[in-house]
């Protein structure tokens, strides 16, 4: 597969753009592999790429049940953030920023990663009180940030109505966060994984789990047994379904959480804005779409659309930070099913099944996780042991109650 | 908007409700294991279909209860009382 470069645009322009070639190769499966991972959205395909490049693995196959991309990591909001409260949290989320910083060149693919900074809001003095604590407790953990007051909120963001309901008293950023493209994101993994051997096949949908002795063995899938000597896990709002099938449970609830998109407009949010009391999150998407985000409904959910009323919770919160949005057509609603955990951490590492590997539990954040949870899980499946940076992060700690709560800690609410 | 028959006031909207996770979940005796006590506290059967469940009829009558829900479709298949056991729903086809 050829790189992307200036000149192969020029030179693909010329010939009219007939002669791209597609990114991925299109394969049958085989009987057998090395490592077949379980969901080909962003955290899947991340890992058959480190464990091929990395790990000197390359007899991989990622099987999607739909199509690449079209879950959760096509139905996010983009977001790249490493404002965690808690050191393992910190540790992990930043090293994945530090991938997306340098994932465009890693990859070859422009992931049009956008640092634009992310503005956390308060609305009372109490909670600006905890914001200060917080921003201390990111910048002992050597990652940016910044408490802003209530006018330095105003001149970031002009349109920003500062004596709305809940009147907002200051908040803090993180400059380093930001936004990038979801769908290059998985498409350039996608690519880089395909050009190292690793076979992704869409429409192939895990059926059942074999496990013999204590010890999987492989797949039962729509497009028949796959034999595999081991097998992870990365299906986001399935993953009690399919742990299930494994024969073990995990602490999760899955819930449809929604996002929608505004027509495009000229320029006028150059920051992405968040609210942990009115629960509602806005950016400016490069085409210029308002993208808005809020809470999750309240009740287990697969089904892959949200309700009315955390969807009119949401706009009216937006639309009282941002009067101006009121004048706004919404082009697009969606929802995503996220897997919550009880301390929102993620469930990352080894399962009481050998040989079977589980990275869930991602809740509402998991598209900012990608490059360094492909790179843990990569490690992890490799080593058989869990990397470095996840070891906190096992199913283990809800049976000695080392939990890592940044539910409470940072105001990741689902 | 769901619409939730509240065994005692009747079909009033969601909205008028809070939602209490999985029912029928039994605390172990006190001589449990640690790993039935974390089992208890934290895994969930989070199913992909019929899910029994509590709900608190906050803005009506302030009492708790019981829904059989599919959670694909949000169907309702049941409305039951607190204590009461899961209702038998094989001719639904999916537990």
């Amino acid at each position: 597969m050829k790189g992307y470069s200036a000149l192969s645009v020029i030179r693909n322009a010329l010939s009219g753009h007939r002669k791209w070639k597609p990114v991925w190769r299109h394969v049958t499966p085989k009987k057998h592999y090395d490592v077949v991972i379980i969901g080909a959205g962003g955290h899947g395909l991340a890992t058959a790429y480190y464990l091929a490049r990395d790990h000197g693995i390359r007899n991989i196959a990622v099987l999607e049940k739909g199509y690449l991309g079209g879950g959760n990591t096509g139905r996010n909001t983009q977001v790249s953030r490493s404002n965690y409260f808690w050191p393992q949290s910190s540790a992990f989320f930043d090293r994945s920023l530090q991938l997306f910083e340098g994932l465009s060149q890693d990859l070859n693919f422009n992931i049009m990663l956008s640092q634009r900074g992310i503005l956390t809001l308060a609305h009372n003095h109490h909670e600006l009180d905890g914001i200060r604590r917080w921003a201390n407790a990111i910048m002992i953990n050597n990652i940016d940030s910044k408490v802003l007051s209530a006018p330095e909120v105003k001149e970031l963001m002009p349109l920003i109505n500062l004596n709305c309901r809940f009147p907002i008293h200051g908040g803090f950023i993180q400059r380093r966060g930001g936004t990038s493209r979801h769908d290059a994101v998985s498409w350039a993994y996608a690519r880089a994984a395909s050009d190292l051997g690793v076979d992704i096949i869409q429409q192939c949908e895990v059926t059942g789990i074999k496990v013999r002795s204590g010890a999987v063995t492989g797949v039962e899938t729509t497009k028949g047994m796959i034999a595999a000597n081991r097998v992870s896990i990365a299906v986001a709002g399935h993953t009690s379904v399919l742990a299930k099938m494994a024969g073990f449970r995990v602490p999760v609830t899955s819930m449809s959480l929604q996002a929608m998109v505004s027509e495009p407009v000229k320029p006028c949010l150059n920051t992405v804005v968040l609210s942990p009391v009115i629960h509602a999150y806005v950016s400016q998407s490069d085409r210029g779409e308002i993208v808005i985000g809020g809470g999750a409904d309240i009740y287990n959910s697969y089904a892959q659309r949200g309700g009315i009323p955390k969807l009119e919770e949401c706009i009216s919160s937006v639309v009282e930070l941002f009067p101006a949005f009121s004048h706004l057509r919404l082009m697009r609603q969606w929802a995503g099913i996220v897997d919550v955990t009880p301390d929102t951490t993620p469930i990352m590492g080894k399962t009481p099944v050998d040989n079977l590997y589980i990275s869930g539990g991602w809740g509402t954040g998991g598209y900012k996780a990608i490059p360094a949870g492909g790179e843990t899980m990569a490690y992890t499946i490799a080593n058989d042991q869990p990397h470095p940076l996840i070891e906190g992060f096992g199913l283990e700690r809800f049976k000695i109650g080392a939990l890592i709560n940044e539910g409470a800690a940072s105001g990741v609410s689902h | 908007m769901l619409q939730i028959p509240c065994p005692y006031c009747g079909c009033r909207d969601e909205s008028d409700f809070s939602f209490g996770g999985e029912s029928h979940v039994s605390r172990p005796l006190p001589d449990s294991s640690d790993a039935e006590w974390s089992d208890y506290l934290f895994n969930r059967e989070n199913p992909k279909g019929i899910h029994y469940e509590r709900w608190l009829h906050s803005y009506g009558c302030g009492r708790w209860f019981n829904l059989a829900r599919d959670t694909v479709t949000h169907q309702i298949h049941a409305a039951y009382k607190m204590g009461e056991p899961k209702p038998d729903l094989a001719d639904v086809g999916n537990d």
